[in-house]
């Protein structure tokens, strides 16, 4: 599997960008761009994702540099959990006198 | 923050802040001096012109997210120019588009260089450390004005302008530290530029009577930290102020509606439609 942007025909490298809206929540993936390196990804990913006070912080991590679970082995990967539902807390019955739960 | 309901989904409700810097303002400073307003219409038309130079990147620039860093950079100075050629509209009745679209070439107040043409994108950034480097300067100072609105006005620029400084920094580290052509187009947009450096820092009688009062920036009083600043990044880019052949200056006339060849097809872009039908709107 190649990456786009990894390939010599695009001339510049994909940057993914995760931007956190506030203080306190999570920074979350909202797209990609090209940029030739770092320094200027995150201002591109300024320009390009926070035109609306959208965020607080940017990060931008080079697109090569995420391993992505394989798309094909989807069955064997995410669908094992199934039929597995003393994994899940209401599989349990309360015991009686147990307070807060 | 409030919200309001669309269906299933909703949505923070955007509270839009005002467009035009100072513009609410009331009392002293609503309505500019005649000579406040002269002062206005210079950083307005230099704002609107670089502007439109940089609208005309769009489509065009090396890179898609290129093209939105330099049409964000117009934007923002769009939204100056707006400010501005509205207080200067106050004194004479005018509104902004009146002054923006409805003045020929020998009424704009422009300094030479926001008029001169894109050339590469390494002419581009070398217009853009000189323009953003001088802005930064001036609005900083600006922001501290008796004139309310222009204090206003300069306090927000000042902000955006910094952003225009940084961006023209960078480029011009990469293109002067990239490939054996990407330096040689910069050195050559640097002396290409440089002519159109000393108009920015001229004095005259309106800045000084201005000045005297607080109101505006004596223009040759920023000369010391723009030469501080662009020294530091030459300094890291390997660089050289334009020295000897390459040290011309041309003589400025653009505060006094001058310009050279390059303003008037500027202006017929972007006056065209305004004029073929006065009073549209969309």
């Amino acid at each position: 599997m190649s990456t786009p942007g990894e390939t010599g025909t695009e001339p510049w490298p994909l940057w993914e960008v995760f931007v956190r809206a506030n203080r306190g929540l999570s920074h979350v993936h909202v797209g990609s761009l090209h940029a030739p390196d770092a320094d200027m990804a995150v201002r591109n990913a300024r320009d390009l994702y926070t035109r609306r006070n959208e965020g607080v912080s940017i990060w931008v991590v080079p697109a090569v540099a995420i391993t992505t679970s394989d798309p094909d082995a989807k069955g064997a990967f995410f669908e094992s959990p199934a039929g597995k539902n003393y994994r899940h807390a209401v599989y349990y019955t309360k015991s009686e006198g147990v307070k807060h739960l | 923050m409030s919200e309001q309901t669309h269906g299933d989904v909703t949505v923070d409700r955007v509270e839009l802040a005002e467009e035009l810097a100072g513009a609410g303002l009331t009392g002293t400073g609503s309505t500019a001096s005649p000579d406040a307003a002269e002062y206005a219409l210079r950083l307005g038309d230099d704002a609107l012109v670089l502007a439109q130079r940089l609208g005309m990147w769009i489509t065009r620039a090396p890179e898609l997210e290129e093209d939105v860093a330099l049409g964000n950079i117009g934007l923002d100075l769009i939204g100056h120019a707006r400010s501005l050629l509205h207080y200067a509209g106050t004194a004479t009745g005018r509104t902004e588009d009146d002054l923006a679209y409805w003045r020929d070439e020998p009424e704009w107040r422009n300094a030479w260089l926001f008029e001169q043409p894109n050339g590469d994108f390494a002419h581009t950034i070398a217009r853009q450390l000189v323009a953003s480097a001088y802005l930064f300067e001036l609005y900083g100072d600006l922001a501290d004005s008796t004139d309310p609105t222009l204090a206003a006005i300069a306090a927000k620029a000042v902000k955006e302008v910094d952003y225009h400084r940084d961006h023209a920094v960078q480029w011009t580290l990469r293109l002067a530290g990239g490939t054996d052509e990407s330096r040689r187009r910069m050195i050559v947009a640097i002396a290409d530029t440089w002519p159109y450096v000393d108009e920015l820092f001229e004095d005259d009688e309106l800045v000084e009577r201005l000045e005297a009062s607080g109101v505006a920036v004596r223009p040759s009083s920023l000369r010391e930290r723009f030469d501080a600043a662009i020294d530091a990044v030459f300094d890291e880019a390997r660089l050289e102020r334009p020295t000897g052949r390459t040290a011309f200056i041309a003589a400025g006339r653009g505060r006094h509606g001058g310009h050279t060849e390059h303003l008037g097809p500027l202006l017929a872009e972007m006056q065209v439609l305004a004029r073929q039908h006065p009073g549209a709107s969309w």
